[in-house]
């Protein structure tokens, strides 16, 4: 067991090491860099854009600059951004800490909802319980997540009941801690919802796919046959039984729900990574680009090491191998 | 029976989308560029089948508008005249399906009336010309996508599935690698590193090249799959012993096994690849201003007073959610008659 997580475990170091080379490798072939708005600022004379190029290295070849990211990376800087004058990280943190609030609490509720959920239609497999919520499942899919934050967002706005973007409200420094807690609770809504109805589909369907093939096992009869309660059977005997694929897709998921958190985070102005990650790259800042890049990448390898020893826990049959 | 009825209708229905978008020059009252100073913000024109003293038009008819005095953006209906819809009515010149030069619109209203199905942008011009307009730049940046990443994932696959050992090792590594990186940021990278300040055609190409190539590595798993399975074949074998080319058997005996699933991954992308377009645009990193797209439509709901007052504005994102539904709808059909084995 530890050798296959061992061998996980460099898998994804090799990911995040393949991904800033890619990174590095694509800023060699761009053109222009974040200096090249300022050659057009007759203030700023050619001399200081030069001196700012070495200063930031960027003057140098691809090889020497990939070494000297490195080497901040193992100081744990993650490079220098030149539109903040600062340390990625200092900027990272932050705004990661906010991404993974929003994606793992969108995260938590929508498996708590699509697992229930699946599982019910299930157990209604080809009746008309089963019809409508395919059908429901089917219309949401086909409704793409900008469309559903826009909406909800033209809906929270109409009616005033929840703000309707941002983290926190104006006055958060000044409440209480309880008070606190409900500010932010009351700005998690509308970005939550969106992730949380983009995500289910996929969800429902996977859960009621799986549970569907294993309630027609044998050993699914010979529990029934022996007068197992309905809910026990499904929830005790079934669902682990069906829980294997489920996991994998959790693993997978973790990055369609990034992708998501980005857009609703820019709609909803959730100041995560991907506020960050546009404006970095509307300013061609490529340490921030990069820094982001790889921080949505290490949720990722996060989410399938997590999926990975879950399996090993649920499934024994995972350790032989 | 009924499959194949599903399967027509939803057919019908997407290619039906297609072709209004595609003949936007006809389809579209007036040019997606015509600007209406005087009616900013216009809400949609309405269409009326009885007039002010009670009699019932079989065609339908609209009232002129003008900007009422008693506030900004405000419209009435001026009811003294009433403007029949015509058909096939002379306006103003476009190309027709890219083209002939024409005159003639779908739909239309004499003048001093004006229609506007789906109101009107700041600029006051006609939102659902627009649409129309902008569908051809968001559809087909998403269809040519689709094509580029199918022709990717086919031309990777088949030298993966078929010459096998270290090249098929070395590549389904590098495409599980673009499967697992969250695609949007992935995408925002990649565009972060091309030029910004390009004319529209060329971000046009850009764009469409960035989704498609990011998009590669699904379609050339599952076709590595197929040519495995293929290769694997008794008559491959056999054409192998009377002495034909790789590049034959690929061709004559592979090949054809994977029409089927190009076809399926092709409704399944296409839709994606369009919301990615639109994504993009919507960030305001697409092709920009006057040429329309769905998403730079939409982005001007990031105002918030055009969110709170022109609900009108939304128009896009129905266009949107229909056509990905349409492609949806292809979609399953296709994949229950794969569950039930008959393709």
């Amino acid at each position: 067991m530890m050798r296959y997580l061992e061998r996980r475990l460099v898998h994804s170091v090799l990911l995040l090491v393949g991904v800033s080379l890619s990174c590095f490798l694509l800023t060699g072939l761009a053109p222009g860099s974040f200096f090249d708005e300022m050659k057009l600022n007759p203030q700023i004379s050619p001399g200081t854009v030069a001196a700012l190029r070495s200063e930031y290295g960027l003057d140098q070849p691809l090889p020497w600059r990939y070494g000297r990211w490195m080497k901040s990376v193992l100081r744990g800087e993650w490079g220098y951004s030149f539109a903040y004058n600062s340390p990625v990280k200092n900027l990272l943190v932050v705004r990661a800490c906010n991404t993974l609030l929003l994606t793992s609490l969108a995260m938590i509720v929508a498996w708590l909802l699509a697992v229930p959920l699946g599982v019910w239609i299930a157990n209604r497999s080809g009746r008309w319980q089963d019809r409508v919520s395919m059908a429901g499942t089917s219309l949401l899919f086909a409704v793409p997540e900008l469309v559903l934050a826009l909406g909800l967002l033209y809906l929270v706005v109409r009616t005033h009941v929840l703000p309707a973007g941002g983290m926190t409200s104006a006055e958060f420094e000044r409440l209480g801690l309880w008070a606190k807690i409900r500010d932010l609770a009351a700005h998690l809504v509308v970005p939550t919802t969106v992730l949380v109805l983009g995500s289910l589909p996929i969800l429902i369907r996977h859960v009621r796919g799986s549970m569907i093939e294993v309630l027609q096992a044998p050993f699914v009869q010979a529990a029934r046959a022996h007068g197992i309660g309905r809910t026990r059977l499904l929830f005790r005997y079934a669902l682990p039984a069906a829980a294997n694929p489920l996991i994998s897709l959790f693993g997978l998921s973790v990055a369609g729900l990034l992708s998501g958190s980005l857009l609703v985070e820019v709609i909803t102005g959730w100041p995560g990574l991907g506020p960050l990650l546009l404006e970095a790259s509307m300013s061609r800042d490529f340490y921030l680009v990069t820094g982001v890049v790889m921080a949505s990448t290490f949720f990722m390898v996060i989410g399938s090491l997590l999926a990975d020893v879950m399996l090993v826990v649920v499934d024994p049959r995972v350790w032989t191998d | 029976m009924q499959r194949k009825r599903k399967l027509v209708s939803a057919v019908i229905f997407l290619c039906s989308l297609h072709l209004a978008i595609l003949l936007a020059g006809f389809v579209a009252p007036t040019d997606p560029t015509a600007q209406n100073r005087d009616f900013p913000f216009a809400p949609p024109t309405r269409i009326h089948f009885v007039d002010a003293q009670g009699h019932f038009h079989l065609r339908p008819f609209v009232y002129e508008s003008a900007s009422s005095p008693d506030g900004l953006y405000q419209y009435h209906d001026l009811h003294e005249h009433e403007y029949p819809v015509h058909l096939f009515v002379r306006g103003s010149e476009y190309k027709f399906a890219g083209l002939l030069t024409c005159q003639v619109h779908l739909f239309g209203v004499d003048a001093p009336a004006q229609i506007f199905l789906a109101g009107t942008d700041t600029y006051g011009r006609d939102q659902f010309s627009r649409i129309l307009y902008g569908g051809q730049m968001s559809v087909a940046a998403g269809v040519l996508a689709t094509g580029i990443s199918l022709l990717l994932g086919l031309v990777v696959g088949c030298i993966a599935g078929y010459y096998g050992s270290w090249i098929d090792e070395s590549v389904m590594r590098l495409a599980e690698l673009f499967l697992v990186l969250p695609w949007l940021y992935l995408l925002l990278a990649v565009r972060t590193f091309l030029p910004l300040h390009i004319t529209p055609a060329a971000t046009f190409f850009l764009l469409i090249a960035v989704i498609g190539t990011i998009g590669w590595a699904r379609p050339a798993r599952l076709i590595r799959g197929v040519v495995l399975s293929a290769r694997s074949r008794k008559y491959v074998a056999a054409s192998r012993g009377f002495g034909a080319s790789d590049f034959h058997i690929l061709r004559r005996h592979v090949l054809p096994h994977t029409y089927g699933l190009l076809l399926t991954q092709a409704v399944l992308l296409a839709p994606q690849y369009i919301i990615a377009e639109v994504t993009l645009s919507f960030f305001g990193l697409g092709a920009g201003e006057p040429m329309p797209s769905w998403g730079s439509l939409l982005a001007n709901l990031q105002h918030y007073n055009v969110m709170v007052s022109y609900w009108w504005m939304f128009a896009p994102a129905l266009a949107l959610v229909l056509v990905s539904f349409g492609y949806l709808a292809v979609a399953n059909v296709f994949h229950e008659q794969l569950q039930s084995g008959s393709i």
